[in-house]
């Protein structure tokens, strides 16, 4: 048993940002992660952070740019905090030594990005997400912060009270991977979960094999609910072949996309005539798409995007990380041809309903980055715009776990304020199959007593390692494998009524296969066959939380697209969606969205770029 | 050419001690592992086969060991015969070879576009990121081991915590005695100098040069081509100033430090963000020596 004040679950930008920021306000902090920090996922992060730091900007126009590219499901409050604390959290990475691209007078460089009305993108080559998390990392080792890695957080010790609001976090369990040792994690005063993202859900995707969203699953299933969850982001330049992204930065450069008559699209076929390729991400996702549908795709697959004309010190001043990388995983010379694209699943804009300092409904459990939805991205999120997200929210979540004080949220979390139910009749039964043994049992809540609620869960995780361990059964590798092809296939950029459905069924076949489950490696060391079978069971949550909201959600907004409903319904949707877990029969909820702001409200207009 | 043999005399004391008192789990476990030795051979012996039929296949020995399962504390080598697909990383087909042969199969990965640096092993000889090696510019059979010189975990894994103890020495964090004074202000640095230092910030802690290194494998105290390209980064940085350069010059010339390496480049060569680690070393040594310190 070990013991802190708080735990932070995940190493990545987020996680060690709250925990400096946890430390800092005099907390025993500790960060426990299935990675080494420095194999965090932050790390392939490449365009920049959005910051407004000069006179000619300014954090107003930093939000209106957030909320109009949210599609105005944006929550204002958690926006507006994004916005005004993105400056000094910038200067505060570069006083810690961040080297940031520089202009010529050695002031931190900006440039533009899609959906910014200026160019406020700072950034570091197309390699900002490296030196941001290794520059953290360097204040955690400066610091002193104690670091468990490659320990596997399994389930979160939280009380099991009916309502999810009376309910308490009081730490974690965690699976060492190196020694198979399982051990309860304590946490005095909080939890925060910064796990990132759940990419792996899907079949074709920027996210790392680690990406399988185990706090959002975690959280949902101790009562905690999913928010906008069908909202997904799909970046539109992705390599063909893996899934490795080519930063948005070479179109805020300049860079064109082609199709395979050699047209530039985005303007001739009038996908967005004003900003064309620098349009946002949805837009220019569709586009390629429609083309490659229309049958003017290369290779029926992918588009072109061409960066040839910025000339080669340019490309090798600025976007030189671009060049290996389609060197490497697609064998194109940036240099002297165009490089091959698609979209593909990029980030999630939904995830653990928080409000705007982090806190869940379940006292002393936070979320922070892109595990957490405050919500600033609402229904897309704009380029730049998720690392200052890590930064700004987990030093919040740090610093309120630590018990500083902080004021009053103005986002509410859970059924708080106004609600509403959703009258959606699913035809597939979702959520627990019912008949499991300990491998497949949903791991909410044991206990209502507060000392007992940890030992109680490392019971229960033991039993479930045991379990797996021992008996025979399915390897949890084809399960893996058919949700996220039928996630890719149905639940993609493109989604219709009858697809959707479908995938609710093959998912409920999943989760039935998945009741047999067992791990075939028998070791206690380094078992990573156990681990993946574990985060399986996550991405089969997540799958289906997901699918619902895109089912019920029934219009076009953001990066949500229904072939049936091809318009945004203000008067109807201008509210988040949310999934709650219900002890294993999940229920779909909304609460209305937050316009207004500080000084403003932000009334939807027309998303046209 | 193999890698190295792992000790196994704590494994063994171990295993004896769990045998005094054999629990249903461990028959289970035990009757499980027969199984799956079966299972394995089975299905490699028809890929065999398949293989001969089929020229676009790929073949792989790989390292296994594992000090707590039968059949695998003696280290040996697997074959895997994998279908080829054009573009396809020495990564890509131990994931197809794990998913489709052997879910016991283990090595660390996680990002696949050579950035989160977990995969660097020993790749026909060399030591290579696995996601970034492409299998048609390899000879066959393809051999994957451990790195070497370090201590096997587990078929591809490694102890990694004496390559983070190195590179935690060399104080890795920025540092310095003054900030601009206007709040919202950052430090100035001219391009030039942040070009300096950008091929040293590229480092992404796979541990290649450290593997690749005779020093290294023969002093366990140097700190190795990573951790003192960590301090040239810092030591390069204009931001931090003079006295602080001081500071990081007495540091990696210390007895296990720079004046350890006897420049043979084989760091250079195998790291996979093209970092010029002999290079950052030797300017270091040319920095303690301009700056009159002691030299070993």
């Amino acid at each position: 048993m070990h013991e802190h004040d708080v735990i932070v679950v995940g190493a990545g930008g987020a996680g060690l940002r709250a925990a400096i920021a946890a430390q800092e306000a005099g907390a025993d902090v500790a960060i426990v992660s299935k990675l080494h920090p420095v194999r965090s996922h932050t790390g392939a992060a490449e365009g920049g952070i959005n910051a407004a730091l000069r006179d000619a900007d300014s954090w107003e126009d930093h939000a209106y740019d957030t909320m109009k590219g949210s599609d105005y499901l944006g929550d204002a409050p958690a926006v507006e905090a994004l916005c005004q604390e993105s400056p000094e959290e910038v200067i505060q990475l570069e006083h810690w030594g961040m080297p940031f691209s520089r202009e010529e007078d050695g002031r931190v460089s900006q440039r533009p990005f899609g959906g910014l009305s200026f160019p406020r993108t700072t950034y570091a080559g197309a390699e900002t997400g490296h030196q941001m998390l290794h520059t953290m990392y360097e204040q955690v080792v400066k610091r002193g912060i104690t670091v468990y890695d490659e320990w596997h957080v399994m389930e979160l010790a939280v009380t099991d009270e009916d309502d999810p609001a009376d309910r308490t976090c009081h730490g974690v369990v965690a699976y060492d991977i190196q020694s198979g040792e399982i051990s309860g994690f304590r946490a005095e005063n909080g939890v925060i979960l910064a796990t990132g993202g759940m990419g792996q859900v899907f079949d074709h995707t920027t996210n790392a094999v680690a990406n399988t969203g185990d706090g959002v699953a975690m959280a949902y299933r101790a009562g905690a609910p999913m928010e906008d969850m069908e909202f997904i982001q799909f970046h539109p330049t992705t390599l063909p072949s893996t899934g490795v992204l080519i930063s948005e930065g070479v179109r805020g450069e300049g860079g064109i996309l082609y199709n395979e008559e050699g047209e530039r699209f985005m303007f001739e076929h009038g996908y967005a005539n004003n900003d064309g390729e620098l349009a946002s991400r949805d837009v220019v996702s569709r586009a390629e798409l429609t083309e490659v549908n229309e049958g003017r795709g290369i290779e029926d697959e992918y588009v072109h995007l061409d960066m040839r004309h910025l000339g080669e010190e340019r490309i090798l001043d600025r976007l030189e990380n671009i060049l290996h990388l389609a060197e490497d995983f697609e064998g194109a010379d940036g240099l002297t041809e165009p490089m091959p694209v698609k979209p593909g699943q990029h980030y999630a804009m939904g995830g653990i309903e928080t409000n705007e300092f982090g806190e869940t409904v379940i006292g002393g459990l936070y979320a922070a980055g892109e595990c957490a939805c405050a919500s600033v991205h609402g229904a897309n999120r704009l380029g730049g715009n998720a690392l200052p997200e890590l930064i700004v929210f987990g030093k919040r979540a740090g610093r309120h776990a630590a018990g500083e004080e902080m004021g009053e949220a103005e986002v509410t979390t859970g059924k708080d304020g106004d609600w509403e139910a959703a009258d959606y009749e699913f035809e597939t039964e979702v959520g627990e199959t019912g008949g499991q043994g300990p491998a497949a049992a949903d791991g909410g809540a044991v206990a209502t007593d507060p000392d007992g609620v940890l030992e109680a869960e490392v019971e229960r995780a033991e039993a479930r390692v045991e379990e797996l361990l021992s008996r025979k059964g399915r390897n949890h590798a084809e399960i893996r494998s058919t949700v996220q092809q039928t996630m890719t296939a149905n639940v993609n950029v493109f989604r219709e009524e009858g697809r959707l459905e479908k995938t609710l069924d093959d998912l409920r076949e999943a989760r039935e296969a998945y009741k047999d489950v067992a791990v075939s490696d028998p070791s206690r060391t380094f078992n990573t066959d156990l681990i993946h079978t574990m985060e399986t069971r996550n991405i089969l949550d997540i799958a289906e939380a997901l699918t619902m909201g895109a089912l019920a959600r029934k219009e076009f907004r953001g990066a949500h697209w229904r072939k049936e409903h091809q318009e945004r319904k203000d008067e109807n949707w201008l509210k988040h969606t949310l999934v709650s877990w219900n002890d294993g029969e999940p229920e779909l909820w909304y609460k209305p969205t937050i316009l207004e702001g500080e000084n403003k409200t932000y009334e939807p207009k027309n998303r046209s770029y | 050419m193999s890698t190295q043999t792992p000790t196994q005399t704590e494994e063994s004391s171990e295993t004896d001690a769990e045998a005094d008192v054999p629990s249903k789990g461990d028959e289970r476990r035990d009757e499980k592992r027969r199984r799956a030795a079966e299972e394995r051979a089975r299905r490699q012996a028809e890929e065999a086969e398949k293989a001969a039929a089929d020229e676009e296949t790929v073949e792989l020995k790989v390292f296994r060991y594992d000090p707590e399962v039968e059949g695998k504390q003696e280290p040996r080598f697997d074959t895997f015969h994998v279908p080829f697909t054009k573009g396809m990383t020495v990564l890509d087909a131990l994931m197809y070879s794990r998913d489709t042969y052997d879910s016991s199969l283990t090595f660390r990965h996680s990002c696949r576009q050579a950035v989160c640096g977990s995969d660097a092993m020993f790749v026909n000889g060399g030591q290579k990121l696995a996601c970034k090696t492409q299998i048609a510019e390899l000879e066959q059979p393809i051999r994957v081991e451990p790195l070497p010189h370090a201590e096997v975990r587990k078929d591809l894994v490694v102890d990694m915590e004496h390559f983070y103890d190195q590179m935690e020495a060399v104080e890795p964090y920025f540092q310095t005695n003054e900030y601009p004074d206007g709040e919202l202000e950052e430090q100035r640095q001219t391009r030039e100098n942040r070009e300096k230092i950008k091929m040293s910030t590229r480092c992404i802690w796979c541990s290649a040069c450290m593997s690749s290194c005779n020093i290294a494998a023969g002093d366990n105290e140097y700190l190795g081509p990573a951790a003192i390209n960590k301090a040239y980064r810092f030591a390069m940085d204009e931001r931090e100033g003079e006295d602080i350069k001081q500071k990081r010059l007495e540091i990696i010339e210390q007895e296990h430090g720079v004046w350890r390496c006897q420049t043979q480049f084989s760091c250079t060569e195998v790291c996979p963000k093209d970092i010029p680690l002999t290079e950052h070393i030797q300017e270091l040594k040319r920095e303690a020596v301009k700056n009159n310190l002691k030299f070993w």
